[in-house]
């Protein structure tokens, strides 16, 4: 009976194609998430993966991949908060508020005003079980092209988010270690809206990496614990909502959040056993 | 050890730079001249310029007007070729990066690729072995001491045989057995390996020690010299008292 409750859900096809969207996507965030909470862009992961909504409808509305837009959209946010901070005497993390809430509200009116046959609302919170062909593809294609390139740069790019100024005496291009961590997140923003949505996206770039520092001194370390937990999340939530019959999206963030809850408890206990 | 520069070329030259930020000046026409394999120390108050000048060297700010010159090339040149090492405020350290002692010396040789593993293993220990800290390469950044944290760094920075080495307050929160280390390591450097120094610092105690030649900030030079010269109760007036008189 227990087997057959934890095999049942996978028997059918959609249910298969959404458990590989979400621990793909999943794994890709959390690596990402590694850099993003030891550089403190938890905010930036937030503004990005918000922004990419007008985007998406834009793209809908010319008839182009929703991954092209967002992915357009993600950049174009992190350029215009850097343009306004660098311009302006207004300091970065209300720069990323400015830019990031009024994106998010554009995409939010264009949702209501553009006649759709697809359902542009699922773009907000999610919707794994109605993946497409067309956005599996996407997700594996730019899940692959992120991987690669944070294993190519791994070591510049954790020399560079542990000291920048150091990057630079060493002569390490820093401003192309900064843009390539952009783009990542731009990417890895586009992955995670195909699973969980815009409104949970950042959840996933950010609680495994925070969940792995928790846990580990070594970075060599986390970058194994933040995409095991955020797949064994992915797994557990994607059952859990089949089975719960509830949104798979938010138990997937839900599961991510309980594992940082135990985690930050577990350190806490150990911290007062060797105190 | 990078080829030696041709005699008689100053170590570092900063020729009466002048630095803003937006509408503050942080440096006006500021010229500093350290010879190669001579430490100078530079003095000044908080806010008196002396972390700006440390990244104008390091081209890390925009100079408005005059040239830095670092064994007679620009920053760029200069860094890399490896000329150059530094070593920041303890402050700028984030203590909660999980990486360990040795990760972060390593770091130091990152320039046009890191070396062979072995050799990286090999010049690591050496250079952990130089500031006493051997014993604890395998431990967080985050678990030592402030004085072994600035010992990590300045290991960090020998580790790919700099020929000018600067050190932005390297004493400040160290504890008596650190700063006795890092003062007989840069002397090392200084005496037996014609290392060029320069080393911001408040604490005018390890001054005479380390140091032939000194020069006060306080957004300008208020005076430079040897360091017996320089530091008389005048000068450390004006130069704390905010520049004024």
């Amino acid at each position: 009976m227990t087997w057959e409750l934890l095999a049942e859900p996978w028997q059918y096809t959609f249910m298969q194609r959404a458990l590989l969207v979400t621990v793909v996507a999943s794994v890709v965030c959390a690596l990402l998430s590694c850099w993003l909470v030891l550089v403190g862009w938890s905010l930036m992961g937030d503004a990005v993966s918000h922004s990419v909504l007008p985007g998406v409808v834009l793209a809908y509305l010319a008839g182009l991949p929703f991954a092209i837009g967002a992915f357009v959209m993600g950049l174009g946010a992190v350029a215009l908060i850097g343009a306004v901070r660098q311009t302006t005497r207004v300091k970065e993390d209300a720069a990323i508020g400015v830019v990031f809430t009024t994106l998010f509200a554009l995409g939010v009116v264009l949702v209501s005003v553009t006649p759709s046959q697809v359902d542009l609302g699922h773009i907000l919170v999610g919707n794994v079980l109605g993946v497409s062909d067309e956005a599996l593809a996407q997700v594996l294609l730019i899940s692959a092209a992120v991987v690669l390139v944070v294993l190519v740069q791994r070591r510049d790019l954790t020399h560079w988010a542990f000291d920048r100024t150091h990057a630079h005496v060493v002569g390490l291009p820093v401003n192309r270690l900064r843009w390539t961590l952009l783009v990542l997140l731009a990417l890895t923003a586009v992955v995670a809206l195909q699973a969980v949505g815009v409104v949970l996206a950042v959840a996933m770039l950010i609680i495994p990496g925070a969940t792995a520092h928790l846990l580990t001194d070594r970075f060599s370390r986390m970058l194994v614990v933040a995409p095991t937990l955020a797949a064994t999340c992915a797994v557990v939530g994607t059952w859990g909502s089949y089975v719960l019959d509830v949104s798979s999206a938010g138990l997937v963030v839900v599961a991510q959040g309980s594992a940082f809850a135990l985690a930050w408890g577990a350190v806490r206990v150990r911290g007062r056993a060797t105190a | 050890m990078s080829p030696g520069p041709a005699p008689g070329i100053p170590a570092l030259h900063v020729d009466a730079v002048t630095v803003r930020y937006r509408e503050t000046l942080a440096l006006e026409d500021v010229t500093v001249r350290v010879e190669q394999g001579q430490a100078c120390g530079l003095v000044g108050s908080n806010g008196s310029g002396k972390s700006t000048l440390f990244r104008a060297v390091l081209g890390l700010v925009p100079t408005h007007e005059g040239a830095v010159r670092i064994l007679g090339t620009e920053h760029r040149t200069a860094r890399a070729k490896g000329l150059v090492g530094y070593v920041p405020q303890g402050d700028e350290v984030d203590k909660d990066f999980p990486v360990t002692v040795r990760d972060v010396v390593a770091m130091g040789l990152r320039r046009a690729g890191p070396p062979p593993r072995a050799r990286t293993a090999e010049l690591v220990t050496r250079a952990l072995e130089r500031v006493d800290l051997a014993d604890l390469g395998g431990r967080q950044i985050g678990r030592l001491s402030g004085g072994q944290r600035q010992r990590v760094m300045l290991a960090r920075a020998l580790v790919a045989r700099p020929r000018v080495l600067l050190l932005d307050e390297p004493f400040t929160g160290v504890d008596t057995t650190s700063q006795e280390v890092l003062v007989d390591v840069l002397r090392g450097l200084v005496q037996d390996e014609g290392v060029s120094v320069l080393v911001s610092t408040h604490d005018l105690s390890v001054l005479p020690d380390l140091c032939t030649v000194a020069v006060l900030l306080h957004r300008r030079v208020l005076a430079a010299g040897p360091t017996g010269q320089v530091l008389t109760p005048e000068n450390l007036a004006r130069t704390f008292g905010g520049g004024r008189g």
